[in-house]
């Protein structure tokens, strides 16, 4: 059994002796999408410098396909990909001059023209990287990370900045390098993205992994609840309204299982078989004890639910 | 979403072959001479590197021969023959510290240097890229220099040409030494201010255009260990008189020395 893509365990990184990564252990297979999700300040990025060999641990033990990012760097460089978050693009060069000389540094690099057309990045291939958008920079930072035929890829936030086509063009890319054996790692504050591209996903929250599995299995966590058996599909109900209800006592008048979660004071989430008499269960609950909702919003369970579950805050 | 779930959850368990062949990296010569060629056009590209690299030494050539503001003792030679050493020890200055620390400090704040030490290329072949890059503008700086000095009637030392040679390789260590330390320890903002700054000040007061004996007062001990009252030393010792002067050369050493130390103990890649 070939060693995962990346494996690490138990890494502390500090910062003028302030830990940013504090235990962080995860594992990325080959031909999967994992996520680390977290709000910015979170450590995702240095966790990810460690597994590029930019950053040395302060502890703990790092391995990207079996071997050291640091010390078998020379090994590994040809064989790992990096979008760095603030991209690392020369401003003064042009776009496609950019890839081909990130191409010339491996011996059977992509095909410059057949990557630059998968992309989009023909429109402004001469034109310098200043004047390209944060949106075609992301682009271009993705095809630079990709040109070497990576076996590992890591992806640091990177639909930051870019519309819906470039992202659309991106993960569609990112699907089929996966599809390819590829083992890719992404951080996102983007809960969409996580859910929609990502097999494992790690929340991380002050250097630490607070959750993890499977997007499927995050959401129908014990913070949430598990998916009842008759096909219902849960939902969440968020209201606003006066803080320290007593939650026990609406759950008895709400109809099926829910959970329910004061985030913050005076702001619920509900989560269970959301349906029309359940709103009216809940609303009806509000007006007997005299307590005006000042919204009420009904949505699916998000890992955005989930973050808040566990942190008591939002994302971002 | 079904559909999606399902693919989801094979695709960890599947196992997938990677792409045929093992992903290799170019030779390293290869690399280091794609980034040669990367750097060098970048910094020939530049509007404003091009000015300080190639259009200053040329201007204050033609002013310092054309014109007498400047006073200079020349000891005999003609004006021109003793003042273009010394514009060439400017030039190099002007590369291999001013632009190089200008160009290699953006680069740092812009990630560059994290994004290509991560490529097959690594922090090694970087650094060999930049200072070979630095050698190149450097050739296309003297070819100009040279030229406009020979129009002008400079009649050097020929036989002093490989001292000549060595000297600027001397200086180009000593002074790439000095941008590196700078490059990585200041912000991008700061190191254009000091950068330039220091390249005036050591132009007008460092020994290299005048020599140290002729500046004033204790300017002119100062000057004489200084990085580049050594380079313009050695490269009017060189030139006018055919001969490596061996004080220079420790000087020039002695600098490469620590502030190559400095370089790699104190240059930070974030």
């Amino acid at each position: 059994m070939p060693a995962p893509a990346v494996l690490v365990r138990d890494l502390v990184k500090r910062y003028d002796g302030r830990p940013v990564v504090d235990g962080v252990g995860l594992v990325a297979e080959r031909g999967a999408i994992t996520a680390v999700l977290g709000p910015n300040g979170a450590g995702k990025t240095t966790t990810v410098e460690c597994c590029e060999g930019l950053r040395s641990p302060d502890a703990g033990d790092v391995r990207v396909l079996g071997l050291d990012p640091v010390a078998d760097a020379h090994e590994l460089r040809p064989r790992v990909g990096v979008m760095l978050q603030d991209g690392g693009l020369p401003t003064g060069v042009r776009a496609l001059e950019m890839l081909r000389h990130v191409a010339s540094m491996y011996a059977r690099p992509r095909d410059v023209g057949e990557l630059s057309e998968r992309l989009g990045l023909g429109a402004f291939a001469r034109t310098t990287v200043r004047r390209l958008s944060g949106g075609q920079r992301q682009r271009l930072a993705l095809a630079a990370a990709v040109v070497g035929r990576p076996e590992v890829l890591f992806l640091d936030e990177p639909s930051a900045g870019m519309d819906p086509q470039s992202r659309h063009a991106v993960w569609e890319l990112v699907r089929e390098l996966r599809a390819d054996g590829v083992g890719i790692v992404l951080t996102t504050h983007l809960m969409d993205e996580a859910e929609d591209l990502a097999d494992q996903v790690y929340v991380v929250d002050h250097g630490r992994v607070i959750a993890a599995g499977t997007t499927r299995a995050l959401l129908e966590s014990e913070h949430g609840v598990t998916a009842p058996g008759d096909g219902a599909v849960d939902r969440t109900v968020r209201f606003e309204a006066a803080a320290g209800l007593d939650l026990e006592d609406l759950r008895g008048s709400l109809p099926g299982s829910w959970t329910l979660v004061e985030a913050r004071p005076g702001s619920y989430s509900l989560t269970g078989p959301a349906d029309p008499g359940a709103l009216v269960a809940l609303t009806t609950w509000l007006a007997a004890h005299d307590v005006l909702a000042t919204r009420v919003s009904v949505g699916r369970r998000t890992l955005e639910d989930v973050f808040l579950d566990l942190t008591g805050r939002h994302l971002r | 979403m079904t559909e999606q779930h399902g693919r989801r959850a094979a695709a960890p368990t599947t196992p997938t072959t990677p792409t045929p062949g093992l992903p290799a990296a170019a030779p390293a010569w290869r690399r280091v001479a794609s980034q040669t060629a990367f750097e060098t056009r970048m910094i020939l590209r530049n509007g404003e590197q091009l000015l300080v690299t190639v259009v200053l030494p040329v201007l204050l050539l033609l002013s310092l021969v054309l014109t007498s503001f400047v006073e200079l003792d020349t000891g005999g030679a003609s004006r021109v023959d003793f003042v273009t050493p010394g514009v060439l020890a400017l030039a190099v200055m002007s590369t291999a510290f001013t632009s190089q620390a200008i160009a290699t400090a953006f680069d740092r704040r812009n990630g560059v240097l994290r994004l290509m030490a991560t490529t097959p290329l690594g922090r090694g072949g970087l650094l060999a890229g930049k200072v070979l890059g630095v050698l190149a503008v450097e050739v296309v700086q003297v070819v100009v220099i040279t030229a406009v000095a020979l129009a002008l009637g400079w009649d050097p030392d020929l036989a002093g040409v490989p001292a000549a040679l060595l000297a600027v390789l001397l200086g180009t260590a000593a002074f790439t030494s000095l941008a590196m330390l700078l490059a990585g320890t200041l912000r991008a903002e700061g190191v254009l201010a000091v950068a330039n700054l220091v390249l005036v000040l050591l132009a007008v007061g460092g020994g290299v255009l005048v020599p140290a004996e002729q500046l004033p007062g204790p300017l002119q001990h100062v000057a004489l260990l200084l990085p580049s009252g050594a380079l313009g030393a050695a490269m009017r010792g060189a030139l006018v008189d055919g001969s490596l002067p061996a004080f220079s050369v420790v000087v020039l050493l002695g600098w490469t020395a620590a502030l190559g130390w400095g370089a790699s103990r104190l240059f930070r890649w974030h």
